[in-house]
């Protein structure tokens, strides 16, 4: 229903990417559930820091792109002491099930959490097949 | 020894450690800084304790709540309580602490103990 297309360990920085991004930003895979309801499949991805206008989706074909750019934590006047995370952007990508409906598909990002609505197309929910008598 | 110190907090590498949250911390002259990655984490499941110089973050990270029964799919998102506690390099004033959420991150901005603070100590004339 929803394929990883690249498997990576969490946590660690992909080397792929896009060319403007600057150097030493580390990319993460964001941990994320994936779960499927009766009308829709909903992907929830931990994106700490980022804020809404960070956000860029894409779906291309059956390929969903997810991505998020921190907008950073550092607080301003002070000096960094001892680190455990570093600031930087997250993104990875599904393929889904042809069966999707395109255009309901929606999007809401609260608390560092993104949260992808990808309602099924009508055709794709079961349906209740009816035995007719002869 | 002074490299090696500095090395060690120059903040490039990532200290070694797996535990919940992931906190930096952040000093200024008269106050330091806490953040923390806390994604799906809101003000009302985090209680923040001060002892003199130690701060404890505990709380709970719960999963969201589904009307109907789901077909998981992935699962990668842990869940469960947490505690911390964090050696500050200072005390603290208890009553100038601020704490706030920003998208999945917490910052406290805690102010030192202004009976803690080095004082300058003026030479008299012999």
């Amino acid at each position: 229903m929803a394929q990883e297309v690249r498997t990576t360990d969490q946590r660690t920085t992909t080397t792929t990417g896009s060319a403007e991004r600057p150097p030493n930003r580390p990319v993460f895979v964001p941990p994320s559930d994936i779960y499927e309801t009766h009308d829709s499949i909903v992907v929830l991805a931990e994106m700490p820091g980022v804020a809404s206008d960070g956000v860029d989706i894409t779906l291309e074909r059956r390929m969903l792109t997810i991505r998020g750019r921190s907008a950073g934590s550092e607080p301003g006047g002070y000096q960094r002491v001892y680190n455990e995370y570093v600031d930087g952007d997250f993104e990875r990508v599904f393929t889904l099930s042809d069966n999707i409906d395109r255009d309901r598909i929606e999007a809401t990002l609260q608390d560092g959490i993104l949260q992808v609505t990808l309602p099924k197309a009508e055709t794709a929910k079961p349906r209740r097949i009816e035995l007719k008598t002869s | 020894m002074q490299s090696e110190m500095n090395r060690l907090f120059s903040g490039t590498g990532l200290a070694p450690t797996r535990d919940f949250p992931p906190i930096n911390i952040w000093l200024g002259e008269n106050s330091v800084v806490v953040t923390a990655e806390l994604p799906g984490v809101t003000r009302n499941d985090v209680t923040l304790n001060l002892q003199d110089d130690v701060l404890t973050l505990e709380g709970k990270r719960e999963p969201g709540r589904q009307q109907e029964s789901v077909n998981w799919q992935r699962r990668e998102r842990s869940y469960g309580s947490f505690s911390r506690a964090v050696q500050l390099p200072f005390r603290i004033d208890p009553d100038k602490v601020q704490a706030r959420f920003n998208n999945g991150i917490l910052e406290i901005e805690l102010e030192r103990l202004e009976a803690d603070r080095p004082k300058k100590i003026e030479i008299r004339a012999a």
